[in-house]
């Protein structure tokens, strides 16, 4: 008696368990707060930086590969701000609706969203990313320094 | 098409990242490289039993579909196309993308 009562718990809680899995592969509403809140980090510095950890102690390797290439530029720090996700779930799957993008790190310039850590050692190969600091006056240009 | 991956023990998630990309890019390069192995022992990953083996993955690919299409424009194109991987598992792609013109350029000047 008490063994079938316990096959039944069993599959209810199993149901339960997968309906509460299947839900979480709908998109969730990014609260009108969140975003918000994000919004205003975006834009409250120049440069912001979304990442694993921080800079004196990056926590994954491709947050470590963004923070080496920003700091070749020398930007001075009331420049600059970063986010540790680790320490915020909320932002850590907030800041990945808004920005439409699955992954961390995420580099903000200008409060325009500029990519992930490909995309920043491409522009940093390229040159790209200098200019786009330069024309955002977060960096002397060249021939200024 | 230039099929590059080594068939044997090809997992699930890369498996169908493979389909959709196909798809949804007709390319005419596309290598999938599985990098969860460098990856297993890193924090995140430890705390998941070292990952289920299919969390980080390099794409390359060459495809038309990107022309006029900014890097990130076409790096939320393939990230849309795998939001169901993302949410089961996927932590971290390694994304080069190119229309078939910069890759002949890209050849060139090596």
């Amino acid at each position: 008696m008490f063994q079938s009562a316990l096959r039944t718990s069993l599959s209810l809680h199993r149901s339960t368990v997968s309906s509460c899995l299947r839900s979480q592969t709908f998109r969730r509403f990014l609260s009108q707060e969140s975003r918000t809140k994000i919004q205003a980090a975006v834009t409250e510095y120049p440069v912001v930086l979304f990442m694993k950890g921080n800079p004196e102690q990056p926590m994954c390797g491709f947050s470590r590969g963004v923070v080496k290439i920003l700091s070749a530029f020398d930007i001075p720090p009331e420049k600059f701000k970063t986010y540790n996700v680790l320490e915020d779930l909320e932002l850590r799957t907030g800041i990945k609706e808004f920005s439409e993008w699955p992954t961390i790190p995420q580099l903000y310039v200008n409060g325009e969203f500029v990519g992930g850590s490909d995309i920043a050692l491409s522009m940093f190969q390229s040159g790209e990313l200098e200019s786009l600091l330069e024309q955002h006056g977060v960096i002397p240009k060249a021939s200024e320094s | 098409m230039a099929s590059d991956t080594i068939l044997a023990s090809l997992g699930p998630v890369e498996i169908a990242m493979r389909e959709k990309l196909v798809t949804l890019l007709q390319p005419t390069k596309l290598i999938i490289t599985n990098e969860s192995q460098l990856h297993r022992h890193h924090a995140a990953m430890r705390s998941q039993g070292g990952g289920n083996g299919e969390t980080h993955f390099a794409v390359q690919v060459i495809s038309d579909a990107f022309k006029g299409k900014n890097t990130v424009q076409r790096h939320r194109l393939i990230y849309s196309a795998l939001s169901e991987e993302f949410s089961q598992g996927l932590h971290a792609l390694s994304l080069n993308t190119k229309t078939s013109e910069e890759a002949q350029r890209y050849q060139a000047e090596k």
